[in-house]
C-alpha cells in the first residue's frame, strides 16, 4: 500500500456508495482476494486496474455474490451485502456486465433488453436515449443476439445493464477483443452515460480507455489494492504507471 | 474481422429448417421399402403418435437438464407413477370408460389424467427439494442419487399397487381404427397426435410469448447471468421441474393406455428412448426434443416392421448418425 495515497481512500470510505473492507475470496484451493480494501464514491467512474490475474474479475464477482467472500465486509448503499445471493445483490440496484458479456445468444436483442428491464416494460424514452449512442441495437432489434458482431454484443451487454437506472454498474473489460474504432465508440457512449449520475466501477486492461474515462483509480496486485487515487495523477506519472502496472503509457502506445 | 466494421450486417438465420426436413425425409425413404401404401400410412401415423407421447414425457427432462445441468435418472418414476395413479382412478370408473359414449369416456379420462399430473407434479416437487437440491452441480452424485430414487419409487409402487402387471383398456371411443379404403388408422394414435401437438403448442407459446418463457430460455443458456439480472433462477427451475414431472405423468397415462398395460418397470423401459430423444434434439432444446421424438417414433415403427430384431438398435444407430452430423444435437443450445 502506498501510504501517500491512503488518504483519499479513507475519505472515500466515508459516505461511499460501495466500500470493501478486508474482503477475502477463496476459489477452491486458491486464495484469490487477500484482504481487499477500497471504496467507490457516489457518482463518477472508478477504474480498477492491474495485471492479469491480480484479482479484478474476482473482485467484481465477489461484490455480485457470484463468489462468496470468506471474510470481510462489502457495504453497498449502507447495507452489508457480503453473503447475499446474486439476485438480491442485483435488486439492490447493481448492474453487471461480465467479461464474457453474458449475452443470451438465442434471444433477440429486444428479448435480452426486455428481460433486463425487470421492473416492467421498457421505458421508451430511455431506450431511445440508448439507441442514440448504440444505433446498431435499434437496427438489429429483432435479430438473435448471437448473430451480432463482438462490438455490437458488447453494446447490448452495456445497454442491458443500463436499460433501467441502476445505482452502480460493475463493468468487466468492455474493450476486450474490440477493434480500436469500436473502442472509440465505446468511450463516446460511456461519456454520454457519465452525464447521468450513474456510478461505475470498471475493470480495464486498456490504459488509454481507462485514462479517457476514469475519475479515480484503484490498482490491484496479487489479490490486494496497492494504490488508490485520482486517475489524472496516475495518467501524468509514467514512473508510477511503470511501478504499478508494469507499463508506461508511452510504451503502451 | 467483422468486429472492425460496425456496419457489418448480421443476417437473421430464422429457424434452422434442416432438422425439420428430416421428418418427411425419413418418411419418404421408408416409402419404397414398405410393400404397401396403406401399411406405410399406418406405420407413419403410429410413428408420429409414438413420437408425440415420447415428446410429452421427454420435454420436461430436457428443460431440467438445460436449466440446472441436472441429470435426473428418476424421471421415469414420474411416468410410472402417473400411469398407476390414472389406473387407480380409471378402474372404479370402468363403466364410464367402457361406455360407448364420448362424454362418459371423457368423464372417466379427465379426472384420471388430472390426478396423474397432480401426483406426478407433487412427487417432482418433493424430489427436487429432498433429493436433487443437495447435489446441485455434482453430476456423479446426481446420477447415483436419482438412480436410487428411481429404485425406491419402483419399490413403493410394488408396495402400493403390487408387483403384477395391470391391464388398462383404452376408453371405448378410442378403441379400433378409422378405415379409409385400405388404410387403417388407430383412433388412439390420432388422439395421441392431437394431445402431443397441443402440448407442443402450449410449450411453444409459454416459451416464446411470456416473460416466464423468456426467463427459461435465457436460463438454459446462462443461468448465472439471469441471476445477475436479478432473477432467482432456482424458483424458475422448481416450476419447470414440477411442470416437467406433471407432463411425464401425462405421458405415462398415454403410454400405458397405448400399451394397455401398466407395470412398475414401464418408466425405466421408456427412459432409454427418452434419453436418445433429448440427446438427438440437443440438451435443453424443446424444439429439438420434439423433432427428435418424432424421428425416433418413425424409425422405431418402420424398422420394427421391416426388421423387428434390430428395432431398438435402430434408434441408437439414429442417434449415432445424428451426433456424427451434429455433435451437439439437432438444435444445439448456446451455452455461455
Amino acid at each position: 500500500m502506498r501510504h501517500a495515497h491512503s488518504g483519499p481512500l479513507k475519505q472515500a470510505g466515508e459516505g461511499a456508495l460501495l466500500a470493501l473492507t478486508g474482503v477475502n475470496t477463496h476459489i477452491g484451493h486458491y486464495h484469490i482476494l487477500q484482504g481487499v480494501d477500497f471504496a467507490v464514491a457516489q457518482g463518477g467512474f472508478t477504474m480498477l486496474l492491474g495485471r492479469n490475474g491480480a484479482g479484478k474479475t474476482t473482485c467484481l464477482r465477489t461484490i455480485m455474490g457470484m463468489w462468496r467472500a470468506s471474510a470481510g465486509r462489502i457495504i453497498f448503499d449502507g447495507a452489508d451485502i457480503a453473503g447475499e445471493e446474486t439476485p438480491a445483490v442485483a435488486r439492490r440496484g447493481i448492474g453487471y456486465v461480465p467479461e464474457a458479456m453474458g449475452i443470451f445468444a438465442g434471444l433477440s436483442v429486444a428479448e435480452n433488453l426486455t428481460l433486463a428491464a425487470r421492473d416492467g416494460p421498457i421505458d421508451t424514452s430511455r431506450l431511445e436515449w440508448i439507441f442514440g449512442f448504440f444505433p446498431a441495437l435499434k437496427k438489429f432489434w429483432n435479430l438473435p443476439a448471437g448473430n451480432l458482431s463482438g462490438g455490437q454484443k458488447q453494446m447490448l451487454a452495456v445497454a442491458r445493464a443500463i436499460i433501467e437506472p441502476r445505482k452502480l454498474l460493475l463493468i468487466d473489460e468492455p474493450t476486450k477483443g474490440l477493434a480500436p474504432a469500436i473502442i472509440g465508440h465505446m468511450i463516446e457512449a460511456f461519456r454520454e452515460l457519465k452525464r447521468t449520475d450513474t456510478t461505475i466501477l470498471l475493470v480495464e486492461q486498456n490504459f488509454n480507455f481507462a485514462r479517457a474515462l476514469g475519475d479515480t483509480v484503484a490498482v490491484m496486485d496479487s489479490g490486494r489494492i496497492i494504490h488508490t487515487g485520482a486517475m489524472a495523477d496516475l495518467a501524468g506519472d509514467p514512473g508510477l504507471q511503470q511501478q504499478l502496472l508494469g507499463l508506461s503509457l508511452d510504451a503502451h502506445q | 474481422m467483422s468486429a472492425t466494421k460496425t456496419s457489418a450486417a448480421p443476417r437473421d438465420p430464422g429457424i434452422d429448417k434442416i432438422p425439420l426436413a428430416l421428418i418427411p425425409l425419413v418418411a419418404l425413404v421408408a416409402l419404397p421399402l414398405i410393400p404397401s401404401l396403406p401399411t406405410w400410412v399406418t406405420l407413419t401415423v403410429a410413428g408420429l403418435a409414438m413420437g408425440m407421447m415420447i415428446f410429452i414425457m421427454a420435454s420436461g427432462l430436457t428443460l431440467v437438464f438445460g436449466l440446472m445441468d441436472v441429470m435426473n435418472f428418476a424421471h421415469g418414476a414420474f411416468i410410472t407413477i402417473g400411469a398407476f395413479v390414472a389406473t387407480s382412478v380409471l378402474i372404479p370408473l370402468a363403466r364410464w370408460s367402457d361406455a360407448d359414449s364420448l362424454w362418459m369416456n371423457l368423464a372417466a379420462m379427465l379426472p384420471a389424467i388430472l390426478a396423474a399430473m397432480a401426483v406426478a407434479g407433487a412427487l417432482g416437487w418433493f424430489f427436487e427439494r429432498v433429493i436433487i437440491k443437495p447435489v446441485y452441480g455434482q453430476h456423479l452424485k446426481q446420477i447415483l442419487i436419482t438412480m436410487g430414487g428411481l429404485i425406491v419409487a419402483e419399490q413403493l409402487i410394488h408396495v402400493i399397487w403390487g408387483p403384477d402387471i395391470i391391464a388398462l383398456p383404452k376408453p371405448m371411443t378410442l378403441r379400433g381404427s378409422f378405415i379409409l379404403g385400405d388404410i387403417a388408422i388407430g383412433k388412439y394414435r390420432i388422439a395421441a397426435v392431437v394431445v402431443g401437438l397441443a402440448v407442443f403448442a402450449a410449450m411453444f407459446l409459454v416459451l416464446n410469448r411470456t416473460r416466464v418463457g423468456l426467463l427459461i430460455r435465457a436460463g438454459v443458456e446462462d443461468g448465472e447471468m439471469v441471476e445477475a439480472l436479478g432473477y432467482r433462477i432456482r424458483r424458475v427451475f422448481i416450476g419447470v421441474f414440477i411442470a416437467g414431472s406433471a407432463l411425464a405423468g401425462l405421458g405415462g397415462v398415454m403410454w400405458a393406455l397405448y400399451q394397455e398395460t401398466v407395470s412398475s418397470a414401464m418408466g425405466m423401459q421408456v427412459m432409454i428412448l427418452i434419453f436418445i430423444v433429448i440427446i438427438i434434439g440437443g440438451l435443453g432444446s424443446v424444439g429439438g426434443c420434439f423433432i427428435g421424438a418424432l424421428l425416433v417414433g418413425l424409425v422405431a415403427n418402420y424398422v420394427g416392421f421391416l426388421a423387428p430384431k434390430v428395432a431398438l438398435g435402430s434408434n441408437i444407430l439414429l442417434m449415432v448418425l445424428i451426433l456424427l452430423w451434429r455433435p451437439q444435437g439437432l438444435y444445439p443450445v448456446a451455452k455461455r
